[in-house]
């Protein structure tokens, strides 16, 4: 009953005027740009100071501290929880990174087997070429 | 015959009805005050709206994905990026997204004179970030690397000059906000436009997180 009667109560104060975004926090904030430097600072050390030999190996771990450092700008920055909006933010946002994901995988995986893919040309196809 | 008046006969029950109910005015009123709507409607529109602008942003990823090899005999990212300019470009775009923090919070306080302030200081550090943007560019062009050079060069030029594009209208739109609230205050529209445009800004951060890594990075590999 008195979870009842606070959840009510609850709902009373969101009915104001309160303009109903996300309350941030000073903590939440620095927390968020500390973790952002550190996650930019180590894949311009690695890059710029060569660390690695092999270019693969860079490509994969500075990709790997992008993706790390977009969460930590969603939910320190953007404020992104499962509760925000009713869960119709993350809702969209998981939509979107799926289309994200199809356009960019799809594109480079199309793209880099066009040459395998394709039927070689004859030479007097290539001749009518412009 | 009796199905039609029926009806008919309801409706004008229901009418003396209300007419009573408005006509007496001390009867009680169950009407909604105000226009239901759900809660955060423009945030979560402009959410959408970003995320469309994510797709963009994707088309355009990918189209440097493919082509960002492609440099007809032209230079490559090795030569021609400039990797500490970039690390300042991009301590000044994640500095402007602690410093739009930093107005967020003063906005919570609801004191306008520092609101004012940090969104100055954000506009002044996004206004370095194209300043150097357009410097890098410059020097580009100048050296016979511009957008016709290589398909490589037109595909770098299309992505970093949206986000780019991006950021400018970002400065626009914050320089009216403080006209905005110089004028009206931390009114309620005000602090809505106050979010929609933190979500625009840090937007923009992720998104450079992606350009700094997948172009500058990567591209200045070996």
């Amino acid at each position: 009953m008195t979870a009842h009667i606070e959840s009510l109560a609850h709902g009373a104060a969101h009915d104001g005027h309160d303009t109903g975004g996300p309350h941030s926090t000073l903590k939440g904030y620095l927390t968020g740009f500390v973790l952002a430097v550190v996650l930019t600072a180590i894949p311009f050390y690695l890059v710029m100071n060569k660390v690695f030999p092999s270019s693969t190996t860079t490509a994969i771990v500075i990709l790997a501290f992008a993706a790390v450092q977009i969460v930590v700008h969603m939910i320190y920055f953007l404020h992104m929880t499962t509760k925000a909006e009713a869960g119709w933010s993350l809702l969209a946002l998981v939509f979107t990174m799926v289309l994200v994901v199809i356009t960019l995988s799809g594109s480079l995986w199309v793209m880099f087997h066009l040459n395998n893919n394709m039927m070689p040309a004859a030479p007097h196809d290539m001749r009518k070429m412009p | 015959m009796a199905d039609l008046t029926a009806p008919a006969l309801a409706a004008t029950g229901a009418t003396s009805t209300v007419s009573t109910v408005s006509t007496t005015g001390t009867a009680p009123r169950f009407y909604l005050r105000e226009e239901h709507h759900p809660e955060n409607g423009t945030l979560l529109g402009f959410w959408l709206y970003l995320m469309s602008d994510c797709l963009v942003f994707a088309a355009l990823f990918a189209v440097y994905g493919v082509l960002g090899r492609n440099y007809a005999a032209g230079p490559n990212g090795a030569e021609l990026f400039n990797l500490p300019l970039v690390a300042v470009n991009t301590s000044l775009l994640l500095l402007s997204s602690i410093t739009y923090g930093f107005a967020m919070l003063e906005m919570q306080r609801r004191r306008l004179g520092s609101v004012m302030l940090w969104l100055a200081i954000t506009g002044l550090l996004g206004a370095g970030f194209i300043g150097l943007e357009l410097y890098e560019f410059n020097h580009l062009i100048h050296e016979g690397a511009g957008p016709q050079r290589s398909a490589f060069l037109s595909s770098f030029f299309a992505l970093v000059g949206t986000h780019g594009l991006h950021v400018t209208f970002g400065i626009v739109w914050l320089i009216t906000l403080m006209f905005q609230l110089g004028r009206h205050g931390l009114i309620a529209a005000n602090q809505r436009r106050l979010m929609c445009l933190s979500m625009f800004w840090h937007f923009l951060d992720v998104v450079w997180i992606g350009v700094f890594t997948f172009v500058y990075l990567m591209g200045a590999l070996p």
